[in-house]
């Protein structure tokens, strides 16, 4: 077994006022050297904590977590050889750009011309070349956390983990930093737990994804499959699926189609069809236009959003979904559907998620 | 893990050793006698008319005090921190000033004030309850000043903007929201400036005339005049429990303020006096600070500038001149005073910084486990005990308990460190309140950030903690070494009579007849006070923007 293995990890979380709740629940997860894997799910849901607990800065209960199958217990963080990169950055103030990044490499007690080549790499690979000498309270956010990316990437972590690294910025910044950030962990073949709530995010970044919740893996998979193939309908409405229905129900023969595969297998995994209990989930853009689509919904609500149009229609037989499609020319609200008008709709090919 | 057992235990013996055991050595000599429990001693002196009228003073003189020191320093606090004006830095470098002035320099310049030919002579305060009162308040506005100055830097302004827009005036906003926000500052400030009035020696001693004292003056005045120990013990305990009193409220301000202490970007309006942006609010601010700022801190240091200056000849360095000459049974010149207080102070701020910096260190740390993390906060709390007792108690009680401590045949009063010892005490809460917000500022993930890169727990301390701390550092090493310079109620009663520090040979000379004594103590007053300044301006060279409170 090589890279990191947690085994049956019970982390307790302690509150100032001595009331101990549970934080990570009987944990499992494997992180093969290389991979990134995105760790996705709500805040509370205990992902910040499994990560301490990785790092060494909270205890386990109980359980176990290894590296390349030789177990951590009692090895102190500075020992561990793993980064961490912090929400909002934790850059020493009293040291200058170069200063926080070479931190990792002086404790390493890198030679200072080794090291000097090395901090201008970094910058180099995180876009601040020439930040050198920059004191850190001159630094915008995203300059600050890709100072913070620089400095944990520096003494070369066998395992770099990463606390929710993007939320503090705002959206544009995040997606492109998103993309960043997975290009120097490429460009460093550095394997990476990466923590987030936020789906596009975690898509954007990792090879697998973790969904948490309440403690607990709900699911780990590759990005397509976990979108196409949730393995619950709480993953499947964390991701962001509105509307369910069994797929022995009517309307499941004509969301039948949506399927990115429509039966059979999915990247392996085979179903039975016809299984009673499985689900097709419809969410944003599961269901797109069409004057002949086979399905019929209400229009509730209708507007702008992000160069799209959202429509809220409520479909016979399935219930809510948001409806996007292109603004394709429309430039006002007089533009849109009514409420109370109906639509015809049809499944987008890839857009219908099965459950189970 | 050992290592920080010795951090811990190290100012625990130091202050167990030259504090506590002294302390309560004292105080049991008042209520043992012949080997048992003696409470007798309480009632008696508890029934002396002396006692009550002392204590009435002491009270007193404090609520006065800390009432007035609050009204002046609320108006000086908004000027100085919640506007910008040209000139401010110098104004809040000169208001900070009182603070470290030595007691005694203070008693002085409040006496060439207020006695004899002084410009406010007419007023009669000279020896009286409004004398002192406005002594303390001098010292004291500072306190009040930066404390509620630097809350009120943080406070977010849009509180009272939402009461404006609401429809509120100026001043009706600033009394239903701005000051009820206040509250938690003012009440630790009011409770701190509480403590120095009522535990104030040296400025009541020189100001305070015949028949006038407090409870610290008469622990001294039984002690070293009637010779009545058990009354001191007596008045120990009494003081102990007020001050103990004023600290538990101060501790309790203190949680309040920090718990409401939401940080905002600073935003100061630039001061307007005339024009549209004027505000009603800022002139009285002003009003009211300019007439402290000449009346009260501004002509008491000036008139004592300019005493010193004058001798029976008409002005002339003559009472400078003084300072050289050894004066009959004073014991020492005032240079040679000056050199004794400086090698002193010297000796007092390694310790007091050494032991301050190994409580604030241990008192920054937040152990994961419980019982550790009270014992921390207790460790904190024990530490400021020394700021609640009288220096007088202090220094008595060394001189009395270390004679043959545990039965030893050793004589610790005679050793040279004691003095040092005894001045390191005082300053000791002082400087670990310095200290110990800036480290405890530190956020905890700064530690975890540089432990995952890499860096051991001596590194952290090493690469995190020491470059933060070390620009406090200044501002302690200067605070300790000012009340070192100042110190003199304990030094009273340990300093060896052959080699008095400054401010015990300017008591000496105060005390004596002529117009060229006091000259002489109103140069070497100027003397006093030149040296804490210069400590303190060098002090300022060293420290960083951040600095604790008080």
């Amino acid at each position: 077994m090589t890279g990191l293995g947690v085994r049956d990890l019970v982390v307790l979380y302690r509150d100032d006022d001595g009331s101990v709740a549970t934080a990570v629940d009987h944990l499992d997860l494997d992180v093969a050297t290389g991979e990134v894997v995105a760790l996705l799910g709500p805040s509370g849901s205990g992902k910040s904590s499994l990560l301490r607990a990785v790092a060494g800065l909270e205890p386990a209960a109980s359980g176990r977590i290894g590296w390349d199958g030789v177990d951590l217990a009692g090895v102190p963080t500075h020992r561990r050889g793993f980064g961490l990169m912090f929400q909002d950055g934790q850059l020493f103030g009293h040291r200058d750009v170069a200063g926080n990044v070479a931190f990792g490499l002086q404790m390493q007690r890198m030679p200072a011309r080794e090291r000097a080549t090395r901090v201008s790499e970094l910058l180099g690979l995180v876009g601040l070349g020439g930040f050198e000498h920059r004191a850190i309270s001159t630094l915008s956010g995203g300059e600050r956390q890709r100072v913070a990316l620089a400095r944990s990437l520096a003494p070369g972590p066998r395992l770099l983990l990463l606390d929710e690294p993007l939320s503090a910025l705002d959206r544009a910044l995040r997606e492109r930093l998103a993309d960043d950030v997975r290009a120097a962990l490429l460009a460093t073949g550095t394997t990476a737990l990466f923590v987030t709530h936020d789906h596009d995010e975690a898509f954007a970044v990792a090879d697998r994804i973790a969904v948490m919740d309440a403690g607990r893996l709900l699911q780990v998979d590759a990005p397509a499959l976990l979108w196409q193939a949730p393995a619950t309908r709480r993953v499947a409405e964390f991701l962001g699926y509105e509307a369910f229905a069994p797929v022995d129900a009517p309307v499941a023969a004509v969301l039948g189609s949506g399927l990115a595969v429509p039966v059979g297998t999915v990247a392996g995994r085979s179903w039975s069809d016809g299984t009673s209990d499985a689900v097709l989930a419809v969410g944003p853009g599961s269901l797109e236009t069409a004057a002949d689509g086979p399905l019929a919904g209400e229009v509730r609500s209708a507007g702008f959003r992000r160069g799209v149009i959202e429509l809220g229609v409520v479909v016979e037989g399935l219930g809510a979904v948001t409806v996007v499609e292109r603004s394709a020319g429309r430039t006002g609200a007089a533009d849109l559907p009514r409420a109370g008008t109906t639509v015809r709709l049809r499944p987008v090919v890839g857009g219908v998620a099965r459950i189970g | 893990m050992v290592l920080w057992a010795l951090a811990a235990g190290l100012p625990l013996a130091f202050l167990g050793l030259f504090f506590v055991l002294p302390v309560v050595g004292l105080v049991g000599r008042g209520f043992v006698t012949d080997g048992s429990l003696d409470l007798s001693g309480f009632a008696e002196v508890m029934s002396r008319p002396r006692t009550w009228r002392i204590l009435e003073l002491t009270v007193g003189q404090a609520t006065v005090g800390t009432a007035i020191a609050v009204l002046l320093g609320i108006p000086g606090a908004h000027l100085l921190y919640r506007t910008r004006f040209r000139g401010q830095a110098l104004l809040r470098a000169l208001v900070a000033v009182p603070f470290v002035l030595p007691t005694i320099v203070v008693g002085v310049a409040f006496r060439s004030v207020l006695s004899g030919h002084g410009p406010l002579a007419f007023l009669g305060w000279d020896g009286t309850f409004a004398g002192v009162v406005a002594a303390l308040v001098f010292f004291n506005y500072t306190v009040v000043v930066r404390t509620v100055g630097a809350f009120w830097t943080g406070l977010d302004p849009r509180g009272e903007q939402a009461a404006r827009a609401l429809g509120a005036s100026p001043a009706r906003a600033f009394w239903s929201v701005t000051l009820p926000a206040l509250v938690p500052a003012i009440a630790s400030a009011a409770s701190i400036v509480f403590l120095f009035c009522a535990t104030a020696f040296g400025v009541v001693l020189v100001l305070g005339g015949v028949g006038y004292g407090t409870v610290e003056t008469e622990i001294w005045v039984q002690t070293t005049q009637f010779l009545d120990l058990r009354a001191a013990s007596v008045l120990s305990v009494v003081q102990l429990v007020v001050v103990t009193a004023s600290l538990w409220v101060a501790g309790r301000a203190r949680r309040r303020r920090e718990q409401a202490l939401s940080r905002v970007p600073e935003s100061r309006p630039v001061l307007a006096l005339r024009g549209p942006d004027a505000r009603g609010g800022d002139r009285l601010a002003v009003a009211v600070t300019a007439a402290v700022v000449v009346l009260l801190l501004g002509l008491p240091m000036v008139t004592l500038l300019l005493r010193s200056l004058r001798t029976r000849d008409g002005w002339g360095l003559g009472n400078y001149r003084a300072l050289g000459v050894r004066g009959f049974g004073l014991g020492a010149s005032g240079w040679e005073a000056a050199a004794t207080s400086l090698r002193v102070a010297v000796d007092a701020t390694l310790i007091a910084v050494v032991v301050a910096g190994l409580v604030a260190l241990v008192a920054s740390r937040r152990p994961r486990s419980r019982g550790l993390r009270r014992a921390v906060g207790t460790m904190d709390a024990v530490m400021m005990l020394p700021l609640g007792v009288s220096a007088v108690t202090v220094g008595f009680g060394i001189l009395v308990t270390l004679n043959h401590p545990f039965g030893l045949a050793v004589d610790l009063r005679t050793s040279p460190m004691l003095l040092p010892i005894a001045q390191a005490v005082v300053a000791v809460p002082l400087v670990v309140r310095t200290v110990l917000p800036v480290l405890r500022a530190i956020d905890s993930r700064l530690h975890e950030a540089a432990a995952v890169l890499g860096a051991s727990p001596a590194r952290v301390l090493r690469h995190v903690d020491w470059p933060v701390a070390a620009r406090s550092l200044g501002l302690a090493v200067g605070l300790a070494f000012a009340v070192s310079l100042g110190e003199f109620g304990a030094t009273s009663f340990l300093v060896r009579p052959s080699a008095p520090t400054l401010p015990v040979l300017i008591y000496r000379l105060i005390g004596r007849p002529g117009a060229d004594n006091l000259g002489t103590a109103m140069a070497a007053s100027v003397l006093l006070a030149a040296l804490t300044a210069v400590v303190m301006a060098l002090a300022e060279r060293l420290r960083g923007d951040t600095g604790g409170d008080v």
